[in-house]
């Protein structure tokens, strides 16, 4: 089956040149670009929200409201001189930093930005994909730690290399957890599961998808390792930990790879437990299918120009989700102390992985006695007919319950969270300003 | 094309696994060793098997080469530890790898008629819900079994990093 894109391209199912020619373009004038500009805008972002969390105004000199400063940061970067220690293993030393970014930009090629908007729709192994290849990267910091020959380095990689180990089992189980109530791996095909509104993403599916997605975020922040795991480049007891050694470009190599992975580990977050690139109305899920018919029926571009605009929108859905996640990720990072080594391997082993397997069983069982309608909602039935498919048992009545349930409890807990970050914003504003200029001080004022 | 990406492949494998032999080093043998696994991996997706490419990734990749480099890492006096084989040693993995040689080429060519009357039978990619259903249906002892030696393995493990238990009269080792 050809893609949407290819369709319109091609016509149809385009050779084995054509497909290659059009990967390239689209790898390397779409991707590759996109990706850079996430990362771009997401160091931009973290500096603006640890700069807001410390009562600072963060970056805001270079372009409107400081939003090029990573664009100057870049140059910067590119100018400095690319050093190499000299009792370093120079060869893999300079290898390290690609076996870093790699990956995590291969890891975007399986994600789905919209229903069209994947690389390779027909990947059906999407999620497996885009763990397997996280691990490569890990293989980069730690060759990063080990090639520096730098005390701090290696320190830095083998508790990058303790934290990814043990952190994988509580990430790999959570995302079972999900993969369990939706039944396939592909990418595409989880985002049309949940296309039915809100009651259908996958967290508010059972209860325990509900709290495996508080496992998974948690275990993605430590295999990401961000605060409070940010263990293997702790600045305060390694220096800068497994890149200590590093300048220049080959550094921002690192910086991009760690915010690019930030988004790749919400991306899946987003597209295995909160819908993907629907809206809460399920509304791209109902529209789409009639747009595609009107295209199958006339494949021109006045037919796909809807079609066109709804994969536009459902990215934009996609990415506000992710960044609302690395949003939360940069949040706790400003917020909680760094925990010791060993804890945080007791906070996985001891924590996290039981909490894991009960939720896995709990998963199971759930699957086994409460089973839900099958088929993709708004296609092979309407979710808001009770009426038609209540009767079939109870059973799925008491799925839907708590799915309606669980939906208003995520919903209610989501706006507890904006009314806080309100009130902050509010209250903040009203706090005086911290005075630097000694005689705008009343106190040294009036006694000089 | 995928000819071209099967070439590409083959020659990364073929290479770095050349250069595993070859190395000294052995950090850098463990990198041409990764090199091979995704040379490996390019293959499996080449033939469709993508459950198969990934699980190369997660199991070669993201374990066992860690473990390599972690004991290595944990293990060696000087970053730069270097192997030095004896001649003895050499010529004994000579004899064995020409045995697996002649073994390979042998089950290969044995295998050859019914490769070319299977060739075309799983282009459309493996279901991955297939390996599922066969794994705990068909293959359910073995799979059983397997899991039953890892959970064996594991408690090994725990008893061993436990450690000595230390008695009354044998005060605790200061640290």
């Amino acid at each position: 089956m050809p893609t949407f894109f290819e369709q319109l391209i091609f016509g149809h199912l385009p050779g084995t040149l054509a497909t290659v020619i059009y990967d390239l373009i689209l790898c390397g004038g779409v991707f590759l670009p996109a990706v850079s500009m996430l990362a771009m805008f997401s160091i931009w972002w973290e500096r603006k929200v640890a700069g807001h969390i410390q009562s600072r105004l963060g970056p805001n000199r270079v372009g409107p409201i400081g939003l090029l400063q990573s664009v100057a940061d870049g140059v910067k970067l590119l100018l400095k001189e690319d050093l190499c220690p000299r009792d370093a293993d120079p060869i893999l030393f300079r290898l390290a930093p690609y076996l870093v970014f790699a990956p995590v930009f291969a890891a975007f090629l399986a994600l789905p930005f919209g229903p069209d908007m994947t690389f390779e729709p027909r990947l059906n192994v999407g999620v497996f994909w885009i763990l397997a290849i996280l691990s490569v990267e890990v293989m980069g910091i730690i060759l990063a730690g080990w090639a520096s020959n730098n005390k701090w380095s290696i320190y830095g990689a083998m508790r990058e290399a303790a934290q990814m180990v043990s952190y994988e089992v509580p990430l790999g189980i959570a995302i079972l957890i999900g993969i369990m109530t939706a039944g396939t791996l592909n990418l595409v095909r989880l985002g049309w599961l949940q296309s039915g509104g809100l009651h259908t993403w996958l967290i508010f599916r059972n209860p325990f998808a509900f709290l495996a997605f508080g496992v998974y975020f948690v275990a993605g922040l430590a295999s990401n390792k961000r605060a409070p795991f940010d263990l293997p480049e702790s600045e305060s007891e390694l220096v800068a930990g497994f890149h200590t050694e590093y300048s220049g470009l080959r550094f921002s190599f690192f910086f991009f790879a760690e915010y690019a992975s930030m988004f790749v580990v919400s991306g899946i977050q987003t597209s295995l437990f909160l819908g993907g690139w629907n809206d809460p109305l399920g509304l791209i899920g109902l529209l789409y299918p009639r747009f595609h018919a009107a295209f199958a029926a006339d494949p021109s571009l006045g037919a796909a120009l809807p079609l066109v605009l709804l994969n536009l929108v459902a990215v934009g859905i996609f990415i506000l989700k992710c960044l609302a996640i690395v949003f939360v990720q940069m949040w706790i990072r400003w917020t909680l102390p760094r925990p010791r080594i060993d804890q945080v391997l007791y906070a996985c082993i001891k924590v996290l992985l039981p909490m894991a397997c009960v939720l896995l069983l709990g998963g199971a069982l759930w699957q086994l006695f409460v089973p839900e309608m099958p088929g993709i909602p708004w296609l092979d039935y309407q979710p808001w007919h009770v009426t038609t498919w209540t009767s079939d048992g109870a059973s799925r009545l008491a799925a839907s319950i708590t799915q309606v349930l669980l939906a208003l409890i995520g919903l209610s807990i989501f706006t507890a969270v904006l009314v806080w970050i309100g009130y902050a914003f509010v209250t903040g504003r009203g706090t005086p300003q911290r005075l630097t200029d000694p005689d705008e001080i009343p106190e040294l004022a009036a006694n000089p | 094309m995928s000819a071209v990406l099967f070439y590409i492949f083959a020659l990364l494998t073929a290479g770095s696994a050349l250069l595993v032999v070859i190395s000294r080093n052995i950090v850098r043998t463990a990198v041409a060793l990764l090199f091979t696994l995704i040379g490996v991996a390019g293959l499996y997706f080449l033939l469709n098997a993508e459950f198969l490419a990934a699980a190369q990734l997660v199991v070669y990749v993201g374990g066992t080469l860690i473990l390599i480099i972690f004991g290595v890492m944990l293990t060696s006096k000087s970053p730069f530890s270097r192997f030095e084989p004896k001649f003895a040693e050499v010529m004994l993995a000579v004899v064995i790898a020409a045995v697996l040689f002649w073994a390979l080429c042998l089950a290969y060519l044995d295998a050859r008629p019914a490769f070319a009357a299977n060739a075309l039978s799983y282009s459309a990619g493996y279901p991955v819900g297939q390996l599922g259903v066969e794994l705990l249906g068909d293959y359910l002892i073995p799979f059983e079994l397997i899991s039953l030696l890892l959970l064996v393995v594991m408690i090994g493990a725990a008893y061993l990093a436990k450690g000595r238990r230390h008695t009354a009269d044998e005060p605790e080792p200061k640290s």
